[in-house]
């Protein structure tokens, strides 16, 4: 080999076309060797596009890739691997029913008399989760362990990828606690020692000015800028993202304290000692029209559990929840949806979107649940009701009939939001909303939820970001192992917060 | 530009490729076998003139397969298979001639009693009779499927076995062979020159169509097959929907039943409906329905039937014998198999798409 230039790769005026939408216009991206490269920028800003180019899983319309200075074409998944560029994606894409040590060494498992030599693979996998600082039952299926040990295993999958010379990251940290999220930067900075060239998506900027050496911006498909962090502010960077300043945001906290005031001081909701084995431990809770509550913890803590206790997505073994007075007696979701309580769940691609449906189904779909199999909304009350949301939730997409799945994940959250916003709900669960979300559309939902709070319905926020939390909520319920361990008015400090969801960690540390 | 986006929508229309398979063994036809389209007027002492040629054995032999391929769009669409369609065949032609048989009950039998043209029960109650043979069979697989979460695939062939065996309890374990020529009608009958069954395909075909796209059942259908955890997080009775394509697809069998044993005047348990299922999936598979479920479009399973059928009678008219017309039949599968794999996707997105979507940027 002759001398390496900085430069591992070059890309040049990369264009993208999709059906109906253009996904980049003439963009220019440089990676260095040994650097950790953040690639930021709204949703449909065209980050996954441009990893899924220099991927292989797409071919650029125009434009030329340089790999060590030599022009290339990327020709498959399969070819960039071989070519030494390994990807971790948005959402896990592992085979669930494998066991941990299978996903991470599939396809190239150690083979003994032409079959697979399962101790040697599953040593190797151990091997492999140790240098990220993982221990656990490799041979366990992947089903079984919670998202943020899947995503480890994604990550680890790609990093057997042993002559991985460009590791992408998009969104990695999206299911991780604050302690595996540092685990995985000290991951990050040990690669980049190595050389490794790392591309990082993520819209948690804190994380970006924690690891990046230089940021690429993209919006709407076009470049905006590529920045040495250490240059660029904070507030720079989010206006350079959505284009406008973030006025909005200071906004927020002044809406939050005047809809306080309408906060009814009847219950709307009320659980009381609601418990399930294995998901929940006795909790009373009690939910006021045009009140945000946030829910806190970790993953794990009985959040989710919580919420889908509520919904009647399970059934308690014990407890009762009373809606307006009404005590609940059958625990279905179109039961729920009677009593006027909606649910956007947290695994939006398996739970959520209905990905081969248009726009326009997904968000009448609740609806027409609710008036049953005969009650067939016409076409033109259909298009009505999705142009309707579309318009109040700013939903990018080239038209109501898109199929829903060609939509980026924050413009399908807003379709799931909009499937329960139409069904005119007196509560609002909303688990994880911002997951994967990029700044400027966080900051709507947040905006929505407190409009939805002023309008009397009463929200449900469950949320792993604390500020975003603290940000919309009028009450705040902590939860940790399963049991709510404290309840704090909205104007709490992050720190008091936190020490809360962390209690049992410091005490066995 | 316009032109362009025109074709495209054609090219794109679930119905572009089973219409075209289906125009390319017509104009095989016409160039080998020009005589293939010949219709002519025969005239009928029992049923009046009507229209005769290879064209209508098409419709009037392919019927009962068409009117399986309408139930099994649904059953596919919610995810799910029916192996069980054959068997319900047989349960229902085995019904329909031995309520038909005007022995029943005597315990004299002469062969007198058996071949007179009577029947033990009204033609009404027979009809009804078969529709709620079907309707169990579907509920019995859709509660499986639905209710007690078995796989589809697995719970339908305990019917498509057992259901062979019900067929031949209840003839007696005998072909069973009828005489009474109002049950004829059917399969053998017209209505203004054409044959009878071509009317009950129509009428079906309406009443599903009425039934999934005049409603939401379609839109649910094709939720539940494309994300059933999602369906059912939106309120949607999923196990309701699953349930229903079944039964639908149970009736669908029993009415190809009946005219089935119609057309043939007598019912065999062991043999009515062979394969009929295999058929069914494949008719829809071509019409573009993914076998893992979301979007259908019936119409396009049934060209999907009708292009099985042109094929079969295509074949026979070319004098390959009977038994050679499975292996042929394997040529077609092995088609459409190709043509439908991401292998031939990715092969006429080269073809098309490409210089497509550049002719699409250049405005």
């Amino acid at each position: 080999m002759a001398e390496l230039s900085k430069e591992i790769v070059i890309m040049k005026g990369i264009d993208k076309y999709y059906p109906g939408v253009q996904a980049l216009a003439n963009v220019d991206f440089t990676l260095n060797r040994g650097e950790v490269h953040a690639l930021v920028g709204e949703n449909g800003a065209g980050k996954s596009t441009l990893i899924k180019v220099l991927t292989g899983v797409d071919q650029p319309d125009a434009g030329t890739i340089m790999l060590n200075q030599q022009k290339i074409n990327i020709r498959s998944p399969q070819h960039a691997q071989a070519l030494g560029i390994s990807t971790v994606y948005q959402e896990v894409n592992l085979c669930s029913n494998l066991s941990v040590a299978e996903n991470i060494l599939i396809g190239r498992e150690p083979m003994k008399w032409g079959s697979i030599d399962r101790k040697a693979m599953n040593a190797r996998a151990k091997e492999i989760l140790q240098k990220l600082d993982v221990d656990l039952d490799v041979t366990q299926t992947l089903g079984s362990c919670s998202v943020a040990i899947q995503q480890m295993a994604a990550i680890a999958r790609a990093l057997e990828i042993s002559s991985a010379k460009i590791l992408i990251l998009d969104e990695p940290t999206s299911s991780l606690d604050t302690h595996e999220t540092e685990q995985l930067f000290s991951v990050i900075r040990k690669l980049k020692s190595d050389g490794v060239a790392i591309i990082f998506i993520t819209h948690f900027l804190n994380q970006v000015y924690e690891v990046a050496d230089r940021i690429t911006v993209l919006r709407n498909g076009a470049l905006v800028g590529t920045y040495e962090t250490a240059k660029l502010s904070r507030l720079e960077l989010i206006m350079k993202m959505i284009g406008r300043s973030l006025t909005e945001l200071e906004d927020m906290s002044k809406l939050k304290q005047e809809s306080s005031q309408h906060i009814k001081s009847e219950a709307l909701l009320e659980a009381k000692g609601i418990r399930r084995a294995n998901a929940l431990e006795p909790l009373d809770l009690e939910l006021h029209g045009g009140e945000v509550v946030g829910l806190a913890g970790l993953l794990g803590s009985g959040r989710t559990e919580t919420a889908q206790l509520l919904f009647g997505i399970d059934k308690p073994d014990e407890g009762s929840i009373v809606i307006e007075g009404q005590p609940v007696n059958k625990y279905s979701p179109l039961n729920s949806i009677a009593h006027g309580v909606a649910l956007c769940p947290e695994d939006r691609k398996d739970a959520g979107i209905v990905g081969e449906l248009t726009v326009r189904e997904n968000i009448i779909l609740a609806i027409q649940a609710s008036l049953g199999w005969f009650k067939y909304l016409t076409t033109r009350e259909q298009y009505e009701v999705a142009d309707k949301y579309i318009k109040l939730l700013n939903i990018v997409t080239p038209s109501p009939d898109q199929p829903v799945k060609n939509l980026s994940g924050g413009n399908q959250q807003k379709v799931i939001l909009a499937r329960w916003l139409a069904t005119n709900p007196k509560l609002l669960i909303m688990d994880e909303p911002t997951r994967g979300i990029d700044v400027g559309t966080k900051a709507e939902i947040q905006k929505l939820v407190i409009s939805l709070a002023e309008e009397g319905k009463s929200c449900l926020f469950i949320s792993s970001e604390l500020e975003e939390v603290l940000r919309t909520s009028h009450r705040i319920i902590v939860m940790r192992d399963r049991k709510k361990v404290a309840e704090f008015s909205g104007d709490v400090t992050e720190n008091e917060v936190m020490h809360t969801i962390a209690g049992s960690l410091t005490e066995t540390a | 530009m316009k032109q362009m986006s025109f074709l495209r929508r054609i090219r794109d229309s679930r119905l572009f490729w089973p219409l075209m398979a289906w125009f390319i063994i017509l104009l095989f036809n016409a160039i080998v076998k020009p005589s293939f389209f010949k219709l002519s007027i025969m005239p009928d002492p029992v049923y009046g003139n009507h229209l005769y040629g290879n064209l209508i054995d098409i419709f009037n032999n392919g019927a009962p397969l068409i009117l399986v391929s309408i139930g099994m769009t649904l059953v596919i669409a919610t995810g799910g298979i029916d192996l069980s369609v054959g068997a319900v065949i047989a349960i229902s032609a085995a019904m329909g001639t031995v309520l038909i048989n005007p022995a029943l009950g005597q315990k004299l039998i002469s062969n007198e009693i058996l071949t007179r043209n009577a029947t033990n029960t009204p033609l009404p109650l027979i009809i009804l009779a078969d529709l709620a043979a079907g309707t169990l069979c579907g509920l019995w697989n859709g509660l499986l499927v639905s209710r007690a979460r078995i796989q589809p695939m697995v719970a339908t062939l305990i019917l498509m076995v057992a259901g062979r065996g019900i067929a031949q309890l209840i003839t007696g374990g005998q072909i069973m062979t009828i005489y009474y020529t109002p049950y004829f009608w059917f399969g053998n009958g017209y209505i203004l020159g054409l044959p009878v069954s071509i009317y009950i395909v129509a009428l079906v075909f309406i009443l599903v169509w009425l039934l999934v796209r005049k409603t939401a059942i379609g839109l649910f259908i094709e939720s539940v097959g494309t994300n059933a955890r999602s369906t059912y997080y939106s309120g949607i009775n999923e196990q309701n929907v699953t349930l229903l394509a079944y039964v639908v697809c149970g009736i669908c069998g029993a009415i190809a039943g009946l005219i089935f044993s119609s057309y043939v005047h007598s019912a065999d348990g062991n043999n009515n409906g062979m394969y009929y299922e295999l058929d069914a999936i494949l008719a829809v598979v071509m019409g573009g329905t993914l076998m893992t479920g979301g979007r259908f479009s019936i119409f396009a399973s049934i060209i999907g039937a009708v292009v099985i059928w042109t094929f079969t009678v295509t074949v026979y008219s070319l004098g390959v014998p009977a038994n050679a017309l499975l292996a042929a039949k394997a040529v077609l599968v092995l088609v459409v198999i190709l043509l439908y794999s991401d292998f031939a996707r990715r092969l006429r997105y080269q073809l098309f798409e490409r210089r497509g979507s550049h002719h699409g940027t250049a405005n």
